[in-house]
């Protein structure tokens, strides 16, 4: 049980992120809190790809007889990284879009302008 | 806080070495961990030094437009595809690596096991790379000079009075004791 | 007209939350962390980067020429979110 340490991580990192969207009224606070979702995710990607007692899969230099990590998996991280930049960045600036029209970031008293 | 001297010229002073490192990255993206995201995130850290050191206005606008780093961006993107339709052209299919193995531009053979790296190998790989690391420091360059240009910038009389805003335009008298 | 925050008062956000995080226990006691259970595909593109791609780092070789088409996605992606920044911040210039 121990020995599964990294996958009980994920499991805190996801419920700690969820904790931070549902329970915080300022956006930016919101914004963070699914970034942070993001990066469990990528630790978990991460953490399915390992081999006992492994090396990085890259021949230049490398330590004699020994297995590699598998490398797709590391790959897809890559991806996901990216994608995530992408979409933290437009959030943001939508968060900047209603500060400048509402004059406030809190979740709450931006619903009740509305009205 | 204004920005002193020692600050910007630090700055100024830092940002060819970051260019050259986030290039070093790039263009190793074969042989050493890293590739084209992780240069051109680099890249873009050295133009994000130097938009905290100045002023938006006092100097971006005037030297280095944004529509600039949209064309850089631009470019790079074009460059993925084309070397990718080349591929189409040439040899069988889209995205294969018809630079391999031939003796042209990057086209040495790799000895086969643990090997000391050969810069001048793997075929369509390093072009890729350079695309992609244009590609993702124009990117993340114009994604930080848009979220700038959207700020109000306080001037250096509002910096060192130390109260609120509001309260200087008021002709309250503030300052260090 | 709902009032603000009708729907997660803090008592249906905490049970959520808990529910959640103990479903995603479950990973924790099925797989064996050290011992993937599919290494197939994974042996092939480390025995066979180097013929065919011709690069030494066996993740770059996935990345641009095994699996090309997810990169190119993935810059199209980059490409769109900047195209949609420059939309929200454009000013007109009458």
């Amino acid at each position: 049980m121990i020995a599964n340490l990294p996958f009980i991580a994920v499991a805190l990192l996801i419920g700690i992120a969820l904790a931070t969207i549902l329970l915080k009224k300022n956006m930016i606070k919101m914004v963070m809190g699914l970034a942070m979702l993001e990066g469990a995710v990528n630790l978990f990607l991460v953490t399915l790809g390992y081999r006992e007692n492994g090396i990085a899969p890259i021949f230049t230099n490398a330590p004699e007889g020994a297995d590699m990590v598998l490398p797709t998996v590391q790959a897809l991280t890559l991806t996901n990284i990216v994608i995530g930049v992408a979409t933290t960045a437009l959030m943001l600036v939508l968060v900047m879009v209603i500060y400048k029209k509402y004059g406030t970031v809190n979740a709450d008293k931006m619903r009740r302008l509305k009205e | 806080m204004t920005i002193g001297l020692i600050v910007k010229t630090t700055g100024r002073l830092l940002v060819p070495f970051i260019f050259i490192f986030g290039f070093y990255i790039v263009a190793h993206g074969h042989l050493t961990p890293g590739g084209g995201f992780q240069g051109g995130a680099v890249i873009a850290t050295g133009v994000a030094l130097i938009l905290v050191c100045y002023h938006y206005r006092e100097c971006m606008e005037k030297f280095i437009p944004v529509s600039s780093f949209k064309l850089v961006e631009s470019a790079g993107l074009i460059l993925f595809i084309c070397t990718a339709l080349a591929g189409l052209v040439v040899a069988s299919g889209f995205l294969f690596n018809w630079l391999n193995a031939t003796g042209g531009l990057f086209g040495n053979a790799v000895a086969y096991g643990i090997n000391p790296g050969d810069l001048y190998t793997a075929g369509i790989i390093p072009v890729l790379n350079f695309a992609i690391g244009i590609e993702v420091f124009g990117a993340l360059s114009a994604v930080l000079m848009f979220m700038f240009a959207g700020l109000k910038e306080t001037t250096s009389e509002e910096d060192d009075a130390e109260l609120p805003i509001e309260n200087i335009h008021k002709g309250k008298k503030g300052g260090r004791k | 007209m709902k009032e603000a925050g009708s729907i997660f008062q803090p008592k249906v956000a905490i049970v959520l939350i808990v529910l959640v995080t103990l479903i995603f226990l479950l990973p924790a006691f099925g797989l064996t962390f050290g011992a993937p259970a599919a290494t197939m595909t994974d042996q092939y593109y480390i025995d066979n980067s180097q013929t065919e791609t011709g690069a030494n780092n066996v993740v770059t070789a996935v990345v641009f020429d095994f699996r090309g088409f997810d990169t190119l996605g993935e810059a199209t992606v980059l490409f769109i979110a900047v195209l949609g920044v420059a939309m929200i911040f454009r000013r007109n210039h009458k």
